[in-house]
């Protein structure tokens, strides 16, 4: 998996590519978050426009570090996501937990809000 | 003509791309439409997953066997074996109930079990968990249970 960060006031965005698997992306998420937190940024928006493969792995440690975060007080949503990562979490219902954006800007406004 | 592939990987999460490489080059040559194509790569992903850690408990001498047979319009059928010590479905949780959403693992199998037609788990020849997989296909390559749903 690659990643990118970037920051819009006191929102953290990590741009996220390629495959979110058991025993890459999963770990690699897992401290991209962690590194955000550490720094103090509890506020993350995970863009994932650019994901082409996730599998139960990669979703659990999107539960894991959504939980991580609010614990810290913050939050964590998603945005772009691709339709096969949203079949992902419409089936195990995981779409009720996430909040879900199809707009970057609305997104990083809803930290706000 | 029916096409098949057997491979024995040894237990290291790398080699899973290994074999969903070698079933969507299979479901390539054998016309299988390209949606059914990564949803039962998917459910190929999670058995893997599933074998080498819960199975072999990524143990670099035991390895994980694979059989993947297509019958174009008929049926894709994937067998993967490990060498562990064997494993019980009825043990996992169901990970949509309210109580579960938040667990960070239990939904290989949910996974497998949606996105395939039948899912069997057996004992193995060599002691482990065998897992059988089913994917019925129609004349277009197409996954029959999404034709059924629609």
């Amino acid at each position: 998996m690659k990643s990118a960060v970037r920051e819009f006031s006191d929102v953290r965005v990590l741009d996220l590519e390629g495959k979110i698997t058991i025993g890459s992306g999963d770990v690699q998420l897992r401290q991209l978050v962690e590194e955000s937190l550490q720094g103090g940024r509890t506020k993350i928006l995970l863009n994932l426009k650019g994901v082409t493969h996730i599998d139960s792995s990669g979703i659990g440690e999107m539960v894991g570090c959504f939980t991580t975060v609010a614990r810290r007080g913050g939050a964590m949503k998603l945005v772009n996501l691709p339709a096969k990562i949203n079949d992902l979490l419409q089936v195990t219902q995981l779409i009720t937990v996430f909040d879900v954006f199809d707009n970057e800007g609305e997104a990083l406004a809803s930290f706000s809000a | 003509m029916v096409r098949q592939a057997q491979m024995q990987l040894l237990s290291s999460f790398e080699n899973i791309e290994i074999a969903d490489g070698m079933l969507q080059e299979l479901c390539s040559s054998s016309a299988v439409e390209e949606e059914t194509a990564y949803w039962v790569g998917m459910a190929l992903r999670e058995a893997l997953a599933n074998a080498i850690k819960h199975g072999n408990k990524l143990n670099p001498e035991k390895r994980v066997h694979v059989l993947v047979r297509i019958a174009p319009g008929e049926e894709l059928s994937i067998e993967v074996e490990d060498e562990g010590e064997g494993f019980a479905p009825s043990d996992v949780v169901d990970p949509t109930s309210p109580e579960n959403l938040l667990r960070k693992s239990g939904r290989g199998i949910f996974y497998i079990r949606h996105f395939m037609d039948a899912v069997r788990f057996s004992p193995g020849e060599r002691g482990g968990t065998r897992v059988a997989l089913v994917k019925r296909l129609n004349k277009a390559g197409q996954g029959g249970l999404d034709e059924e749903r629609s």
